[in-house]
């Protein structure tokens, strides 16, 4: 081999990503790929481990993702393990959390989570957290918003800690496994994703440890450190239904109806038009009255975005759909169709909703019919408070869809027992009224007065329109007059715009 | 109405009420109230079930109500009934408000 005189190179110290004369190479690795597959590799031995090698310390950030929803034992696990190495003061930031993780409130009583960040919080954490538990207030963000605050880096994750239903020993995972047929199923790994992207430190936490490559991957090695196999990652009943059951409520099926017909008369029902689904049986059978309009007039739907459910996967597979963008499969038929449906692509929650992307999914919305907890007389939504002032929902996508889609429909019972749905003033803004469009309710629409475009094409389509106000006067004269709730100044929540802006503050509740 | 015996109208149902009216000694109406919405409706339900059973001239009672979100109209339909029941009357006259 010649001798190579580096500094005979011209301008050679201008050169980048040159590092000096070759030198030989190391012994070649003869093994096979089997062998060598089981020898080096990403795998270690338990998830206290992971924490040691990810160099977590005290007033780190940690992040996990919601994919396995109530059936979640991995927030649980690692935080146990995080306690008893002793880590304290650190930021929880969860694409959410649920009733499952209660026993949050002991590792926030002990120190070792003084912060969190998610879209929304239940049960018994939620009511812990409402009634003053945290010394910080919890931040509640959307999809987009904790993704857009991930991308830029202000909301730094230093080591995130992502279940994954299978993996291989490099950290390929997915929401699903392609090598054995028992196992559990998660679906999109959306919120996942953009966490193993943008983390110092990527740990995939699974029970089914497959041969490399886990190929259709979610998550690709390249963004991960560590792989830790556990016995469990969590309880497949709560993780996902077998399919979103229809709804059956009759208010509900007139709300859908209802709601298919003002879609229909908007002008955004077309050959090729886009639209979500959000969660909640009205919303869900919507869907059911749209299919049924498609097949009428020879409509085809170019895209359907979300939150993806069984409903939206039948109309994708009888042809109704051409593609389904899915940062979250809400039920097991989602699931298996990511799985085996070509044109069912697997996004992150960048791609999906964050406003620092132009190209965002939720931008290229027609339409999207939202549920909602309570809606005022401006239109403002709240999806993440009780009537009693404490919480018990998920902000979720609902603002990032409302903003994207050029008509945000939101749906709910004029009354749900004796709370009102249409009020005055909602408890917690979640979605400005400046971007809902339209509230169907099972008593009358409403049309946003922003919006006399829509208005004029629902009277012309012979669809009665009254007032946000007369619906909000409907439902007192059903209900009679709430006494407003009673809150302490401690402000227990932040809920934040989907442009990390502060829209509304959430105060302790005054149960004295 | 004089009060003679244990009442009980309505279900644990939503947007129900249920209803127990026993007898009490002496006079005044004992009320136990809880409601799925005490912190919003709690002082109109409570008006409500006493206006009823002064309107049947109902003057002692102890009265236990479970409310799951009912509407006024429900909690005098179940506030009726329990005190018709514990009065052991047949003689009823619904339509006699106050």
């Amino acid at each position: 081999m010649q001798d190579i005189d580096i500094k005979s190179i011209p301008r050679v110290e201008e050169i980048t990503a040159l590092h000096g004369a070759f030198a030989g190479t190391p012994v070649k690795d003869a093994e096979t790929f089997n062998e060598r597959m089981h020898s080096k590799n990403r795998v270690v031995a338990s998830i206290e481990e992971a924490i040691r090698l990810s160099g977590l310390r005290d007033g780190m950030t940690v992040s996990f993702h919601h994919h396995f929803r109530n059936g979640d034992f991995i927030v649980n696990m690692v935080l146990d393990e995080i306690a008893r190495l002793g880590i304290k003061n650190l930021t929880l930031a969860a694409s959410s959390l649920t009733d499952i993780h209660e026993p949050l409130i002991g590792h926030i009583k002990n120190g070792v989570v003084t912060h969190i960040e998610t879209s929304g919080l239940r049960g018994k954490l939620a009511e812990a957290i409402s009634r003053g538990l945290m010394d910080f207030p919890v931040v509640f963000r959307s999809h987009g918003g904790r993704a857009a605050a991930i991308e830029s880096g202000e909301v730094h994750i230093d080591v995130a800690f992502l279940g994954a239903p299978s993996c291989d020993p490099y950290g390929n995972a997915n929401g699903y496994n392609r090598d054995e047929e028992n196992s559990t199923s998660c679906g999109s790994l959306g919120y996942a994703k953009l966490d193993a992207l943008m983390a110092d430190k990527t740990v995939v936490i699974t029970d089914h440890l497959v041969r490399f490559p886990n190929a259709p991957f979610g998550i690709p090695e390249s963004n991960v450190d560590y792989v830790v196999k556990v016995d469990c990652i969590g309880d497949p009943k709560g993780i996902m239904s077998g399919a979103t059951r229809y709804t059956k409520n009759p208010k509900e099926l007139l709300i859908a109806k209802t709601t298919a017909d003002v879609i229909e008369a908007s002008g955004y029902f077309y050959d090729g038009f886009s639209m979500q689904m959000g969660s909640g049986g009205a919303s869900l059978a919507t869907a059911r009255f749209l299919r049924e309009k498609m097949i009428a007039s020879n409509y085809r739907a170019r895209f359907a975005l979300g939150g993806i459910t069984g409903q939206i996967v039948e109309m994708h597979e009888e042809g109704l759909i051409d593609k389904i963008l899915d940062v979250q499969s809400f039920d097991l038929i989602a699931a298996n169709s990511l799985k085996n449906n070509r044109f069912h692509q697997q996004i992150d929650a960048s791609y999906y909703a964050s406003y620092r992307n132009r190209g965002a999914a939720v931008n290229q919305l027609d339409f999207v019919v939202l549920s909602a907890l309570e809606i005022d007389t401006d239109f403002n939504v709240n999806v993440l408070t009780g009537s009693d002032g404490v919480i018990r929902g998920a902000i979720g996508g609902h603002p990032d869809t409302a903003a994207g889609a050029s008509l945000a429909v939101v749906v709910a019972p004029l009354t749900r027992g004796r709370i009102p749905s249409i009020v005055r003033r909602v408890n917690t803004i979640v979605t400005p009224g400046s971007v809902v469009d339209v509230v169907v309710t099972d008593q009358g629409v409403a049309v946003n007065p922003a919006r006399p475009d829509v208005k004029e094409k629902l009277e012309a389509a012979g669809i009665p329109v009254t007032s946000i106000e007369k619906l909000r006067e409907r439902c007192e004269r059903i209900v009679g007059i709430p006494e407003p709730i009673k809150y302490k100044d401690r402000i227990v929540g932040i809920s934040m715009y989907r442009d990390n802006t502060v829209i509304d503050l959430i105060r302790q509740i005054d149960e004295g | 109405m004089q009060i003679v015996t244990k009442g009980v109208a309505g279900t644990m149902e939503s947007s129900d009420i249920s209803v127990r009216i026993e007898p009490r000694e002496g006079e005044g109406i004992t009320l136990t109230l809880t409601s799925a919405v005490m912190q919003q409706f709690g002082k109109q339900i409570e008006a409500v079930i006493r206006g009823t059973l002064a309107s049947l001239g109902v003057t002692s009672a102890v009265v236990d109500a479970v409310d799951k979100g009912a509407l006024d109209c429900t909690v005098e339909a179940r506030v009726k009934t329990a005190a018709y029941r514990a009065a052991k009357c047949e003689a009823y006259v619904w339509e006699n408000r106050k």
